[in-house]
């Protein structure tokens, strides 16, 4: 049996947090903007990018300010049809 | 002052008619007054030395003004320093002491919640394809902002797939620019940079090589310096023609504010005038006594915003000269203070605007 190689949405949400700013899965839950030295304004942008490539969306202006922490990111991705 | 803010983001960002602001500004702009008294131990003994008594409620031309060089000679903040969470830093011209204005995680929220209000009432709500008329490399070093960087990555939020037009010798990316344009051929384009940047290294530089880019429908904003570009005789008609000569169909919007208020930014309209938002205000003074000038009447620039809550910079006297044109009745619609700005005043320290460039 081959393993099949489909991310989920979480695991694809996920990676955009720890490729863009060199974390590990652990620190994801409690992550905040600000929070660590590489999300900051410039990474913030770069993590939009990614999230928005990775699923496809593009965000309302708001929302890219609103978007604050790793998990109002969950929940705001329920509002551009992305079930996590 | 967050409740004041909230109320003012519900409403459009150029509403605010004369006695209303006022009323409001007096209320507003005490409160941040007694917060930075009783946070900032520096203002707090400049206000002492003036005898000045924060306890009580001013208008507006009454409220205590710090020179914006002060942000150059002390650490000024109303905040534990564990809360500061960026440092912004006008980017002086070499040798010189730069500005450190120190921000809490509330106070970029509102600058960037600003913004986006003031620059949404020109381009709307939906993120546009941004092409910005600089290097990537402005991006760098993070920990210690420049204006330059701040001003791109704020700018950012309202582009989508960004493109830088310069590489990083500052020189024209023509290629890249050309690819960016046709694949968004047809879509309105959104163009950000710095004022004489663009006019050196993306005008003058499309003009030398005889190319126009026939941008079908496009938004420019710029800021920055206008001395460099005087002193080539260039003014903002000739810019905006120069610019829409090499660009095409490019709608020009210069904007003006500085590191130490960042996001309260004042934008020029259809009509040439820089206008004052729901966010900020103007005081135009006599150099001699700082009296405050009347309309038409040449002076020094104080900017006024409601934004600084972690550093004393809610009211700053600057060094640019400036008259008031009029108030709540420019032809473009937009209520609130309108004024021109004729650049720094004979004898003031030379300083660095975002678009200083060290060739090195």
């Amino acid at each position: 049996m081959r393993e099949i190689n489909i991310m989920t949405n979480l695991e694809k949400y996920n990676e955009a947090f720890t490729t863009t700013f060199g974390i590990g899965q652990d620190a994801l839950e409690e992550l905040e903007y600000q929070g660590i030295a590489a999300w900051d304004s410039v990474g913030h942008m770069q993590l939009i990018a990614a999230l928005e490539e990775a699923f496809d969306i593009m965000f309302d202006t708001d929302d890219i300010i609103d978007l604050n922490s790793y998990k109002v990111g969950k929940q705001m991705l329920a509002k551009y049809e992305m079930e996590i | 002052m967050e409740e004041i803010l909230d109320r003012l983001l519900q409403a459009p960002p150029y509403s605010l008619e004369k006695e209303e602001k006022r009323a409001l500004y007096r209320e507003a702009l005490s409160r941040l007054t007694r917060r930075h008294y009783a946070a900032c131990p520096e203002y707090r003994k400049i206000l002492d030395a003036l005898g000045f008594d924060a306890q009580a409620d001013y208008e507006p031309e009454e409220q205590p003004m710090l020179p914006v060089r002060l942000f150059k000679e002390y650490e000024l903040l109303s905040v534990p320093r564990g809360e500061i969470v960026k440092t912004m830093t006008s980017s002086g011209t070499s040798g010189q002491k730069v500005s450190r204005i120190f921000l809490d995680k509330v106070n970029v929220k509102n600058q960037t919640r600003v913004l986006t209000e003031i620059i949404s009432s020109y381009i709307g709500r939906k993120r546009l394809p941004l092409l910005i008329l600089d290097t990537r490399l402005a991006l760098r070093d993070r920990s210690m902002f420049s204006a330059r960087g701040a001003g791109i990555v704020g700018f950012s939020t309202f582009g989508r797939d960004t493109a830088y037009a310069l590489n990083e010798n500052m020189e024209l990316d023509l290629p890249a620019v050309r690819e960016f344009l046709q694949k968004h051929e047809g879509e309105s384009i959104l163009l950000f940079g710095y004022t004489y940047m663009i006019w050196q290294y993306v005008v003058c530089a499309l003009r030398e090589a005889g190319v126009s880019l026939s941008i079908g429908e496009g938004r420019l904003f710029h800021i920055g310096g206008w001395k460099k570009l005087k002193d080539q005789a260039v003014d903002s008609r000739r810019y905006n023609e120069a610019v829409r000569e090499v660009l095409g169909n490019v709608a020009v919007y210069n904007y003006y504010g500085m590191a130490e208020q960042l996001g309260s930014v004042f934008v020029e309209c259809e009509h040439g005038h820089m206008h004052c938002s729901n966010y900020s205000d103007v005081i135009i003074r006599r150099p001699a006594d700082f009296s405050t000038s009347g309309a038409g009447e040449r002076g020094l620039i104080e900017l006024i915003s409601l934004l600084p809550t972690s550093y004393p910079g809610h009211v700053l006297l600057t060094e640019d000269e400036g008259e008031i044109l009029g108030e709540d009745d420019c032809p473009c619609g937009r209520k609130g203070k309108y004024f021109k700005i004729h650049g720094r005043i004979r004898g003031a320290e030379i300083r660095g605007c975002s678009d200083t460039y060290e060739r090195h």
